[in-house]
């Protein structure tokens, strides 16, 4: 039986500078995999690769052992592979709830004539995509604030719409970007907490972070990469305690600290 | 579904365009308005096309080119092959939307500026295609184009030959004024049903749609076709009105003007075009007893309305107490 999700030594240049070298890795069905590094180490490329939003140089990743490299990117999300962004991305002049239905587009049944048309199966589609959007925003703690629009909300707010956005296209695997990025401690624990949740729902997350705490509290494995390549793999345990982690981390004293 | 105030307003509005303004004509002898008022339900059919490229997120200032492909696809069908006129307009909105599908395809990735300034080279492109192909007659056009003919179902006619009708003029108005009420109401239709609501997921992030799942080229390139179909049969029916069409039926600024018409009324409501083009069309007209500052002040008002109206005339509250859109 093979992981879920396979990334086979992929390779990402631009022009010159090789982004992504070479890095394997796998992620198993239900499970919190986090890929950390300093900044600029090419953990957003790496994100990116995965979700087909850039084509790879070379290798390739593998979905239910199925290649989903170089394919569009919509294409890849209606396989159950879906990202959410670093920036807080979101559909600004939406309402909380009409971001969540409109992000069910994967669970259509209806084509766009249908929607037109208003035949019955559109129907169930937009009652349905109104049932479990409520349900999703009441998840994710939304509830009170539905019906603003979506560019009044505060940071907090903003990333956990971000969560719902990716959960209504009914994911296998979430690629979360940054989730706990400018969160004070508190914000970032309850973020926690939601990612947990977002797992216990059957969903398979593999999220890029830079803040240590959160990651050491929430994943199960933890990949590190620095300057394009693999340097480390293992519970956090074994991170904390890697050698090459600690020295890509504090590096010399000259060193830009990375976190 | 539909709120009561938004269906008196509905009842409201075609009871004016069927029967209030056709009476006041009669009564006033103003047969004139009869042109004028159908040329704005033509431009208005347009510039709903515009409106619907705004809507998923593209300033299109190219309409004039597919109002004139429509109109020289009527006039060849018509005049060299006999085509009888009412079946050239959707032939003319086919043709358009297949062609703005082609079009559409490398160009539809443009955003921003760039996409504007290529479809404002359309409409010269358009242009001089007319000029140089042996099928549209160059520059000496097409004219005496014959009216429409009867269109008649196991021997019971349904439309009179217009040649035999004694007040084409009004003809002309409730043909122009139908297919008006038809694609306003085919265009809301589609921005309030989920088509409507992933036009404006693409409008705001498309990124972010293709991530949801969304095929956005796919989308662009529906809303586009959409878009020029309309563009399309507007030409069409411009071009059984003056009876005749030339290279320059549809210039530069009649392009323009669809988006101004769109900018107007608002971006962000449906029947926003159709308000524009009435009040751009008429405010010229009635500017011109200015004479010689006409230009001016019509230039003027509207650097005022865009400054102080961003969302356009629909987004004055007075239109929000009574149903929102109309």
């Amino acid at each position: 039986m093979s992981a879920l999700l396979e990334v086979k030594g992929v390779t990402k240049k631009f022009g010159g500078l090789t982004a992504v070298n070479d890095v394997s890795f796998e992620v198993n069905d239900r499970e919190i995999l986090s890929v950390i590094g300093p900044n600029g180490a090419g953990k957003s490329t790496l994100f990116k690769l995965i979700s087909s939003f850039l084509r790879t140089t070379s290798g390739e990743v593998l979905f239910k052992s199925e290649r989903i490299s170089d394919l569009a990117p919509h294409v890849v999300a209606r396989k159950g592979v879906v990202r959410t962004f670093q920036e807080t991305t979101i559909f600004k002049s939406m309402s909380v709830r009409d971001n969540v239905i409109v992000s069910h587009h994967l669970r259509s049944q209806a084509n766009l004539a249908g929607y037109f048309l208003g035949t019955h199966t559109a129907v169930a589609d937009e009652k349905e995509f109104g049932r479990s959007a409520d349900e999703i925003v009441e998840f994710l703690g939304l509830g009170d604030i539905r019906d603003e629009i979506a560019s009044n909300l505060p940071q907090g707010h903003l990333r956990a719409l971000g969560i719902a956005i990716g959960l209504a296209t009914n994911p296998t695997v979430l690629l979360l970007d940054e989730p706990f990025a400018g969160m004070n401690r508190d914000e970032t624990m309850h973020t926690v907490e939601l990612v947990r949740g977002v797992r216990d729902r059957g969903v398979t997350v593999l999220l890029v972070e830079h803040d240590m705490d959160a990651v050491m509290e929430i994943s199960d494995r933890i990949v590190v990469i620095n300057f394009g390549d693999k340097i480390a793999e293992g519970t956090p345990e074994e991170i904390q305690a890697n050698e090459k982690v600690i020295e890509a981390y504090l590096g010399s004293e000259d060193d830009e600290i990375g976190m | 579904m539909f709120q009561r105030n938004q269906i008196i307003g509905v009842a409201v509005f075609l009871l004016t365009v069927f029967i209030v303004v056709p009476w006041l004509i009669h009564v006033s002898g103003r047969w004139d308005f009869y042109y004028t008022l159908t040329s704005v339900a033509l431009l208005s059919i347009a510039s709903g096309g515009v409106w619907l490229t705004f809507y998923i997120g593209r300033i299109n200032i190219g309409q004039g080119a597919y109002a004139l492909a429509g109109g020289y696809v009527s006039a060849v069908l018509v005049v060299k092959y006999g085509v009888s006129f009412w079946l050239t307009i959707p032939l003319a909105g086919l043709f358009c939307a297949f062609l703005s599908v082609l079009i559409g395809l490398p160009i539809l990735r443009l955003r921003g500026v760039y996409f504007a300034m290529i479809t404002l080279v359309l409409t010269e492109v358009a242009r001089l295609t007319a000029l140089a192909l042996p099928i549209t007659n160059g520059a000496k056009g097409i004219s005496s184009i014959p009216l429409p003919g009867e269109i008649s179902i196991f021997g019971l006619t349904l439309i009179p030959d217009f040649s035999t009708i004694e007040n084409v003029k009004l003809a002309f108005y409730y043909l122009a004024t139908i297919l008006m009420v038809a694609s306003f109401a085919g265009l809301y239709r589609l921005v309030n049903s989920r088509i409507g609501h992933l036009c404006r997921s693409l409008q705001q992030n498309e990124e972010l749609a293709s991530s949801i799942g969304v095929n956005i080229s796919y989308l662009r390139i529906i809303a586009y076709a959409i878009s020029s179909f309309l563009g399309g049969i507007s030409g069409a029916i411009f071009v059984a009105i003056s009876r005749s069409i030339y290279p320059a039926s549809f210039p530069v600024k009649d392009s323009v003007d669809f988006m101004l018409n769109c900018f107007l009324g608002g971006l962000g409501y449906v029947f926003g075009p159709m308000l524009g083009t009435f009040m751009i069309y008429f405010g010229w007209d009635v500017l011109f007893t200015t004479g010689k500052y006409q230009l001016l002040i019509y230039s003027a008002i509207l650097i005022m309305l865009i400054v102080t109206l961003p969302n356009g005339i629909l987004s004055l509250p007075i239109f929000h107490k009574r149903g929102a859109g109309k």
